[in-house]
């Protein structure tokens, strides 16, 4: 529920084209396809093994795809070292996971303030804008506690709030609902969208739950490593 | 949703105006389709002629909206076997979206194009549903909640025929 047509940029803010990605003999993506724009939310779906979560690994630079180009505005990833990419994945990319994504040492206050701390800022100020999206995403009372012991849909709650805290351009959320019951699920699927929106930030959103996709501007389905986006009503 | 059960329940905690009735109805269930006067009255004097309500009090200026009905005991009875009585599940047997991708796979179009149609207009109408869910107040996202759960069993049918179809094509061209 990020964006529509006319207040989209006209440029994506990242793109991919032709992706080609195999682990040894086993094709994962097979000349696949993607583009979002700022403020746009686009769910990935598609079947288990058709190469959803390989698709979003190599959009956020973590793999490199063995063929296509993926670019962030404008700016080939394959052209960057690896400690560009990096750079790049910790300020201006945020991401969300089904599970053990947060730090077990840390407090939850500690683990939302990390990106910020990363990037060089100080302890205070990181802390104190963790402790506001905390408050934004309904866990403010849990900052003292570590991830141990929060509950699932807390524990995703944190985790969103870390991934929004440096108002990233971008986040990339696999199955963010996977573990977690309706209710909580819903919960977290809501602020994620609220805060994604207001930030402006695009949201590549891999699940296989149609309920969850539904809070996407549109769908991009992937199947047998390709993408498919606009289905066409020939059936012939 | 029958009408007639639903007006009894509403008169249960005091008699109303057919007006009052349907407005009470509108708020509460009518979110898509508010009822028409005509559906009120109909359905009053359907109830009034089975002794399930009575009229209570005319105002001046006649006309049927003027008057006032209240529930009687059997109305009440009637009521609450209603409630108690479980509704019958849908059996979901008669499916259009079957029929069509078979006749796909007889005639050697492409099976797999419809169900992605199919999905993809699921797909929008859960979109506006959630929307609606979002902007709206508890009641909507309670109602919305429940056709997306069913649009939900809908498209994992779909995902579940489109991982099928050749084993599909196998029997039906058997």
């Amino acid at each position: 529920m990020t964006g529509n047509a006319s207040t989209l940029e006209s440029e994506p803010v990242l793109s991919a084209t032709a992706l080609q990605k195999a682990y040894g003999a086993t094709p994962a993506l097979d000349g696949a396809d993607f583009e979002i724009h700022a403020g746009e939310t686009v769910a990935v779906m598609g079947p288990s093994g058709s190469g959803k979560s390989t698709l979003l690994h190599c959009l956020a630079g973590i793999v490199r795809p063995d063929a296509g180009v993926v670019r962030y505005r404008g700016q080939e990833l394959s052209a960057m070292g690896d400690a560009e990419r990096s750079a790049l994945r910790r300020e201006e990319f945020g991401f969300v996971f089904q599970f053990g994504q947060l730090v077990p040492e840390l407090t939850c206050l500690e683990n939302v303030a990390l990106p910020l701390r990363l990037a060089g800022a100080r302890r205070r100020d990181a802390e104190q804008r963790a402790a506001r999206w905390l408050e934004r995403l309904e866990v403010a009372e849990l900052g003292r506690k570590r991830p141990g012991e929060v509950s699932g849909g807390q524990g995703q709650r944190v985790a969103v709030a870390r991934a929004l805290v440096a108002e990233p351009r971008v986040v990339f959320a696999d199955e963010p609902t996977g573990a977690l019951d309706s209710l909580n699920g819903e919960r977290v699927m809501q602020l994620l969208s609220a805060a994604a929106r207001e930030t402006r930030a695009a949201v590549v959103l891999v699940t296989h739950e149609a309920r969850v996709a539904a809070y996407s501007d549109r769908e991009v389905v992937v199947r047998d490593g390709r993408t498919r986006t606009n289905v066409s009503a020939d059936v012939r | 949703m029958t009408i007639g059960h639903t007006l009894l329940g509403l008169l249960e905690s005091g008699p109303r105006h057919g007006y009052d009735l349907k407005r009470a109805f509108d708020e509460r269930f009518g979110h898509d389709r508010p009822l028409h006067y005509g559906q009120v009255y109909s359905t009053m004097a359907r109830l009034l002629k089975n002794g399930l309500v009575e009229v209570d009090g005319v105002e001046p200026g006649g006309g049927p909206e003027r008057k006032r009905y209240a529930i009687t005991d059997a109305g009440l009875t009637d009521v609450e076997q209603w409630l108690a009585s479980p509704e019958k599940p849908e059996p979901y047997l008669h499916n259009t979206l079957y029929t069509k991708v078979v006749l796909a796979l007889l005639t050697d179009r492409s099976a797999q194009n419809i169900l992605d149609t199919q999905r993809a207009e699921h797909l929008r109408l859960m979109r506006e549903l959630t929307r609606r869910k979002l902007d709206g107040d508890f009641a909507d996202q309670l109602i919305c909640d429940h056709a997306l759960f069913h649009l939900e069993a809908d498209l994992r049918w779909l995902e579940l025929t489109a991982a099928r179809l050749d084993q599909l094509r196998a029997e039906v061209t058997a």
